[in-house]
């Protein structure tokens, strides 16, 4: 059974967040895995999952979701090999420390060698990301620059928007994912959440054909320099 | 330089006149509509939809003493500054646009400012926990009791951050923020203000319309109109700027409908009739509809299973995928002409897309 737990959603669910948990889930089913996903709002203990998802978020509720989870096993079991997809403010709470207000600095999970300053300006609109020989399109909302650590990984390089500091976005391990697109951006990014679904399940992935295929194909189209 | 203008206009045009103002993320339109009908037929309105200070200097710019304000939620504390309205109604506050509106606590917290430096009487929701946090400082406040379906952006306590319990017909915080006591209005089967039962049995289709009416209703008894009389003209209503009305396209007879952000969707889905197997829904994400539509994960569009749904606008292809996850049948119509070959009665669209639909359609 593969799980996939989307923690907060109560919190950390700004931005369609939870549709990251339906696409994974429904990518497996529809090629005949069992899956299920797992709603973990902030009363419940933390479930065991193959995959932990963590979305975006205000900043009250960024901090409580921080300090809710310092409380849980999450970076434990992600040092012992969980799965995690983050994003926006889930990427920044699994960082060292990240700024909400101002130059406030308030402490992350420490799971990943990255931190969060305040930017001077918002991040608003489109995001493209090249990551290996793959093309991310998303949208960001956000006020971070986030700086990796010199062994962590961005997840690719800003073609168009900010991302983590115009240059990089997100950050890539073997079993980790972190990007500023927000939302639903595995809905947006089918060859991504394919790639998440072989890292956690082990197997390839058979094709798997629908309007999403066709949505990404119109999203690339769209943002592309020539067709902006 | 013009925004200037238009907030000095707007505090020469307001005096001697007695505003009601009414605002919130979803319902504002229809609501200002049932103040004006409610109140007298010379209801001075911005009913064009334009709810902005340029919108109300222009409606302004009619004479009479009694006017009805929808004021968009960004630019209250502007309208409330300079035309000090004796009412002001706040509806609720849920995510819309977050590109270009910010977040929804954030306007909380800035409505808490407004409100509770108000002079007029506020007339709040008690039911949406972030009204009553930006009502309950005001010196003047009126609790309606009416439902609120959508709480995904109030699971939080917005003094202490804590989860908020949601009981049957109540809530709270562990900080002991609660859901008001003194409730002046309320609604289950029957409508009351006071002890007094009003027949709100409306022409116009969903609860949450009806909630509306009564938030309506209170405003006007705010300022002493007879509310058996205003009632009576607020059941008569059959349309709003085009919504809920019958329209024609090329023959056929479409029931258009508007819904903008998740709250809305979910209020709008909900009106659909069982027999309505096809169904249209357009979608479009320029600036006035806020150009991210990650929302539509946040519409529980799963109820439409059984259904098929026809993907109109600019942003059909995200929409049709939304439902591909859904697990519901969508077609994605590239030719408007595709639209004649379903048996829909009624369009669902957000904010331009229903500018579009009210341009092409006529009414019936």
């Amino acid at each position: 059974m593969l799980k996939v737990a989307l923690l907060y959603p109560d919190l950390l669910g700004t931005y369609g967040d939870a549709g990251n948990a339906l696409v994974l889930v429904e990518r497996a089913r529809r090629r005949g895995y069992e899956a299920e996903a797992i709603a973990v709002t902030m009363n419940d203990e933390l479930p065991d999952a193959s995959l932990y998802l963590l979305g975006g978020g205000e900043d009250g509720p960024q901090r409580l979701a921080s300090d809710l989870l310092a409380a849980t096993s999450l970076a434990a079991r992600l040092r012992d090999g969980a799965h995690v997809f983050a994003v926006c403010a889930g990427l920044q709470i699994l960082g060292e420390h990240f700024s909400v207000e101002g130059n406030d600095r308030y402490a992350g999970l420490g799971a990943f060698d990255l931190s969060t300053t305040r930017g001077a300006t918002r991040a608003v609109g489109d995001l493209v990301i090249t990551a290996g020989a793959h093309t991310l399109v998303g949208f960001e909302n956000h006020g971070g620059v986030t700086t990796l650590g010199v062994g962590l990984a961005p997840l690719g390089t800003v073609k168009r928007g900010r991302g983590n500091d115009g240059v990089h976005d997100g950050f890539r391990t073997e079993r980790a994912w972190g990007t500023y697109a927000h939302g639903p951006v595995l809905a947006l990014n089918p060859w991504l959440a394919d790639e998440v679904l072989v890292s956690v399940t082990g197997d390839e992935m058979a094709p798997l054909a629908s309007v999403a295929d066709r949505l990404y194909a119109e999203r690339l189209a769209s943002l592309s320099p020539r067709g902006a | 330089m013009a925004l200037a203008i238009f907030a000095d206009l707007l505090g020469i045009l307001s005096k001697g006149r007695t505003i009601i103002a009414v605002s919130g993320t979803n319902g504002k339109t229809t609501t200002t509509a049932m103040v004006a009908q409610g109140w007298d037929v010379g209801t001075v309105t911005n009913d064009t939809g334009a709810n902005m200070p340029a919108g109300h200097v222009a409606a302004l710019a009619s004479s009479g003493t009694h006017v009805a304000l929808e004021v968009d939620e960004a630019w209250l504390e502007e309208v409330v500054a300079r035309t000090s309205p004796a009412v002001i109604v706040a509806l609720n506050l849920s995510r819309d646009q977050l590109d270009r509106a910010g977040e929804v606590r954030q306007l909380a917290e800035r409505w808490r400012r407004v409100l509770g430096g108000a002079a007029g009487v506020v007339v709040a929701n008690a039911n949406d926990p972030l009204i009553v946090y930006a009502a309950e400082t005001a010196s003047r406040v009126v609790w309606v009791d009416v439902a609120t379906a959508w709480r995904a952006d109030a699971q939080s306590c917005p003094h202490c951050t804590r989860a908020l319990v949601f009981e049957d017909d109540s809530w709270h915080c562990a900080c002991g923020f609660k859901k008001p006591e003194a409730l002046a209005a309320r609604l289950n089967d029957d409508a009351f203000v006071g002890e007094v039962r009003y027949d709100l049995v409306l022409g116009i289709p969903g609860e949450f319309n009806r909630s509306n009416a009564l938030m309506a209703l209170v405003a006007l008894g705010a300022i002493g109109v007879d509310l058996q009389e205003a009632a009576r003209r607020i059941v008569a209503i059959t349309t709003v700027a085009g919504r809920y009305a019958q329209r024609s396209w090329r023959g056929r007879h479409l029931r258009l409908l508007l819904a903008k952000n998740p709250a809305g969707f979910e209020a709008m889905l909900s009106v659909l009739g069982p027999e309505e197997h096809d169904v249209l829904i357009a979608i479009n994400a320029r600036v006035a509809d806020g150009r991210d539509p990650s929302w539509l994960y946040d519409v529980g569009f799963e109820r439409l299973r059984g259904r098929r749904v026809w993907c109109l606008g600019e942003r059909r292809l995200d929409l049709a995928t939304r439902l591909w996850y859904a697990g519901v049948d969508a077609e994605v119509v590239d030719d408007d002409a595709a639209v004649l070959e379903s048996n829909a009665t009624s369009l669902v669209a957000n904010y331009t897309a229903f500018s579009d639909w009210i341009a092409r359609t006529s009414p019936c």
